[in-house]
């Protein structure tokens, strides 16, 4: 139900934003140059001069039938536009997050069973240069390097999954990139949920039974240290689904970011309205997704919720 | 811990201090172009390098200071401005329909991409150092009003703020005169962290093009600037992508290490 609410609210946000945008797309698709009586028909056929309550509800009454509209610059539907831009984006996103967890889990682990040490001091400034790091800049270095200089990997574009390899190669490069500040935020996250584990009786009695730190940590502190990770995880998903536009750019990659981008430029605004919207439907449920998972992980949440 | 204090300190008041000194003082004219001097890697004459424009890199990085500094305060301001007052409204309406509203608002800005409204935002106002300061505070408040929130709520259930109560002491004087000096630590915290976000949104917007606008020189700007001359003059783009580095690490490491010094308890299990 909250569910429907948030959406329902997040459509009219949307549409209000987008609404403010000035430039009008009838002109922005004829150029200059034409003529009031032709602006004038397009703008018609468009609806364009509809009020703005008929105009919300045309496209919400159609995004609840699963129509997200037609395109104004490529006459094309929206859905099929936002489906075809997935296919760049969904990868990227899980290829990120992956390499992320796969840095950060080992990271925040050794971090913590080295408490206060050497080690651990090592790691968290690790993770604060990495979280300080512009991602599209890190983008830049690395096309530097392994493009430009090696000749290893691409430097941009996407050859289609028709082409398997070439498509995970030109991937690469910016999964690394967008994965580097989250693994480092993730780090952070597991480590400080780890020690705040560590305190709790059932690890000191671990403790007790002869388990070494290390061992106490894994095989007790970190399904407990679970729940915060879970949920920057979710929030990670939906950051790097949207926040992949500036490196989309960066890489020329026909993400859904670019796609947006590219729409808000063009000023077709039946695509911005849609694509946003999906993209706040995607991290609404991702959220619930999350708040299934604590329950998954923490039987003790089972009743609570 | 006192090392990252001072270390992060010392970066930060660097910045601000290159940023103030560049109202009176940079060693050229920032917005100067000479094409005999174009890409010229970091000398004796020029420090850092000219760009391919010939302009000098230094003089646009103290300049550029301003813009993306002043971006961030101010993102800063609008985000604790109109967050702080609505934590603190929630929390003394703890569990009324107000509390209610303000977090399920909150629950709902969380929920959109930001750079993706923050572009919508730029592209709705115009792209400037304004608006992208506007986009970037919009999402500020619900941060703030959040840990305002959290931090205010416990101390409702102390004596002093009961003894303020049955003193006929009404709950938005209360919020001021009792709350509000006791959670400052928390909020100057969050504020640096914001601060240094605020640093990386407004280089992200400008470099795609929807931030400071030619010939107002700004870090993120001169990256967008700098990606078709990497081959040709790495230093174009290292150097100010080096400089956005250290900003944002002094600024959280100011941050980690004043929350140390306000709150030893949380000393512990920072993150």
């Amino acid at each position: 139900m909250t569910l429907a609410v948030s959406l329902l609210v997040a459509s009219a946000v949307i549409f209000a934003v987008v609404d403010l945008v000035p430039g009008d797309p009838a002109s922005f698709m004829l150029g200059t140059g034409a003529r009031p009586d032709t602006l004038a028909a397009l703008r018609a056929e468009m609806g364009l001069n509809l009020p703005w309550p008929v105009r919300y509800a045309r496209w919400l009454g159609g995004v609840l039938t699963g129509d997200l509209g037609t395109s104004l610059a490529y006459r094309t539907p929206v859905a099929g536009m936002i489906v075809e831009r997935l296919q760049v984006s969904l990868p990227l996103a899980l290829a990120a997050l992956a390499l992320a967890a796969a840095v950060a889990f080992p990271a925040g682990l050794y971090a913590a069973s080295r408490g206060g040490r050497a080690g651990d001091a090592a790691v968290m400034a690790g993770t604060q240069v990495g979280v300080a790091i512009p991602n599209f800049w890190f983008a830049m270095l690395l096309v530097l390097v392994f493009a430009v200089k090696l000749r290893w990997l691409p430097a941009g574009g996407f050859p289609g999954w028709d082409q398997p390899l070439a498509a995970i190669r030109s991937l690469a490069l910016p999964a690394v990139a967008l994965a580097l500040p989250q693994a480092a935020i993730l780090a952070r996250v597991l480590r400080s949920a780890l020690i705040e584990t560590l305190g709790q009786d059932y690890v000191r009695s671990a403790r007790a039974k002869g388990l070494t730190r290390a061992q106490a940590l894994r095989r007790h502190a970190l399904r407990n240290a679970m729940i915060p990770v879970l949920t920057i995880l979710g929030m990670q998903f939906s950051f790097l689904l949207a926040g992949a536009i500036i490196i989309e750019n960066v890489f020329y990659l026909p993400g859904l970011g670019r796609l947006i981008f590219q729409a808000i430029t063009q000023r077709d605004l039946v695509v911005v309205q849609s694509s946003v919207l999906v993209m706040v439907a995607a991290v609404i449920l991702v959220t619930f997704v999350v708040d299934l998972a604590y329950a998954l992980v923490d039987p003790r949440l089972r009743g609570a919720r | 811990m006192k090392a990252g204090l001072i270390a992060g300190g010392a970066l930060a008041a660097v910045a601000l201090g290159a940023a103030a000194l560049s109202l009176a003082w940079t060693p050229f004219d920032p917005t100067a172009m000479s094409v005999a001097a174009r890409l010229q890697p970091p000398g004796a004459v020029h420090w850092l390098g000219t760009d391919h424009l010939g302009r000098d890199i230094l003089s646009m990085l103290m300049a550029g200071a301003r813009t993306s500094l002043g971006v961030a305060v101010l993102a800063v301001a609008i985000g604790a401005g109109a967050g702080v007052p609505l934590g603190l409204a929630a929390a003394a309406m703890r569990g009324r329909w107000l509390d209610d509203a303000i977090m399920r608002g909150n629950d709902l800005i969380f929920a959109f991409p930001s750079l993706v409204i923050a572009i919508l935002i730029t592209a709705a106002l115009g792209p400037s150092a304004a608006n992208a300061m506007v986009a970037i505070g919009i999402f500020n408040i619900p941060v703030f009003a959040r840990v305002t929130r959290a931090a205010a709520l416990p101390l409702w259930t102390l004596d002093y703020v009961r003894a303020a109560q049955v003193a006929g002491k009404r709950a938005p004087r209360i919020s001021a005169e009792h709350i509000l000096p006791n959670i400052a630590g928390t909020l100057i915290v969050q504020a640096t962290i914001q601060f240094s976000l605020g640093i990386l949104a407004e280089a992200g917007l400008s470099y795609v093009g929807l931030g400071a606008q030619p010939p107002t020189p700004s870090w993120g700007r001169m990256l967008a600037e700098a990606q078709t001359m990497v081959t040709l003059a790495p230093h174009v783009a290292i150097v100010p992508g080096i400089v956005i580095v250290l900003t944002v690490l002094g600024l959280n490491l100011l941050g980690d290490g004043l929350r140390d010094a306000l709150d030893p308890r949380l000393k512990a299990r920072a993150a």
